[in-house]
């Protein structure tokens, strides 16, 4: 993707870093971890910190398509990933005190042992308590075609890459959650058809509204809220100690969006967009009524059977997801309720 | 998933659809294909699928229940 905009001193001296080869200013590492450890006892909320949550998110895409004109040698350098881990470590701990906020009779449930079955069951039980203003409602009644943009926007920095950081965890797994996950991931991925891939699907959409496409073509106009979902899924996926957490996310993903997605459509519908633009989320009521079943019982209900300690950070997966979209839906509802823009910036004038 | 599977399974979800995996057809009751886009399908089992055959997931707001059958193999708890 493009090189974003840095937010701050910590984004700033890491794609100043990136700029250059590896190897070449080995000082400036240590300069920058200095800082990183300077700076990380003065960020009040580091899951809504611009600075700290893009300069993660640089980290992380290093691993996936990585960013224009960057060495691809940085993807291993060790003085990079320890910037990720000082930068990983508090975020995790923010997710934790976020999820159990959210979800406080998680952890009492963590105690249980359930079968595969009674796992599925604490998940739709979790992902039914889930309550709070709905975008998907707003959406499907009021939105205007901007707001319906901005929502696209919003998403896209993941929905372009649909599927990739639950991806991470198919090697971590065996047995019975890995079949499931390879079986949900197939079908992420179309099945064999490159046009029915949820990532190029919801990229039809988005040429649909006259959007841009292409893959993180929007990073700079996204607040820290929206990178931090995604760094969210990158933390669980690409850190094998947190399959629990990546299978638990996937499951309530799947499990809160049949609904919301037939409600999305509709708010599309309503404004005259035909099937080519709702497509993507007419796909997803079907898939993830299959999906949620797979994720709930197989996935993480079979991990949690073949190693039972990992049901807390199942749970924890689950209500990480729960508590950031939380807190993502009123952010973004409280600005269009106000008649304000959900936008960190202004869209570029040529969308 | 069991060890020994035969070509195909229908897994009674509890509380919710039936899902089918392996090689099958859907067809209509004069033979013609039922629209399907994935190999592994959910069938609606409560009835309020507004995507009918398949499930849309809305035997979760309906209260949906299901006796969950006796499973010969292990004793189920739940």
């Amino acid at each position: 993707m493009k090189i974003p905009e840095p937010r701050g001193p910590i984004s700033a001296g890491l794609l100043a870093i990136l700029a250059g080869p590896p190897g070449s200013d080995p000082s400036a590492h240590a300069g920058l971890s200095q800082l990183v450890q300077d700076r990380l006892p003065l960020v009040e909320d580091l899951i809504d910190d611009d600075d700290i949550q893009l300069a993660l998110f640089c980290l992380y895409e290093l691993h996936y398509g990585g960013l224009d004109g960057v060495d691809e040698r940085w993807e291993w350098n060790p003085g990079l990933i320890g910037i990720r881990q000082l930068l990983e470590e508090p975020f995790e701990e923010a997710l934790r005190t976020a999820a159990g906020l959210a979800v406080p009779a998680a952890e009492a449930m963590s105690t249980e042992q359930p079968d595969s079955d009674g796992v599925a069951a604490l998940l739709f039980a979790l992902a039914a308590e889930d309550s709070g203003p709905s975008l998907s409602r707003y959406v499907a009644k009021k939105a205007s075609v901007e707001q319906l943009r901005e929502f696209l926007i919003h998403k896209s920095i993941y929905q372009l890459k649909e599927a990739d950081p639950h991806t991470w965890a198919i090697p971590r797994l065996t047995g019975r959650a890995k079949a499931a996950l390879v079986e949900i991931q197939a079908d992420e991925y179309g099945g064999g058809l490159p046009d029915r891939m949820h990532s190029a699907m919801f990229a039809r959409t988005m040429r649909g509204l006259g959007l841009d496409d292409r893959y993180g073509g929007y990073v700079d106009t996204v607040p820290a809220l929206s990178l931090a979902s995604v760094n969210m899924m990158s933390l669980f996926g690409l850190n094998r100690r947190l399959r629990g957490a990546i299978a638990g996310h996937l499951a309530i993903y799947e499990m809160t969006s049949s609904r919301p997605n037939q409600l999305y459509g509709n708010g599309f519908r309503r404004h005259g967009f035909e099937a080519s633009v709702t497509g993507y989320f007419d796909e997803h009521v079907e898939a993830d009524a299959v999906h949620e079943q797979i994720a709930g019982r197989d996935l993480a209900g079979g991990l949690v059977e073949a190693e039972p300690g990992l049901l807390a950070d199942v749970l924890f997966g689950a209500t990480a997801a729960l508590a950031i979209d939380a807190r993502f839906t009123l952010r973004i509802m409280d600005a269009w309720e106000s008649g304000r823009s959900s936008l960190r910036t202004a869209l570029p004038a040529a969308a | 998933m069991n060890q020994e599977t035969a070509d195909g399974s229908i897994v009674v979800c509890p509380d919710g659809p039936l899902i089918i995996r392996g090689e099958f057809e859907i067809v209509t009751p004069s033979g013609e294909p039922v629209p399907r886009q994935r190999k592994t399908v959910a069938l609606c089992r409560c009835g309020a699928s507004a995507i009918k055959p398949y499930c849309d997931g809305t035997h979760k707001m309906i209260g949906f229940r299901t006796e969950f059958p006796p499973d010969s193999r292990q004793g189920s708890t739940s």
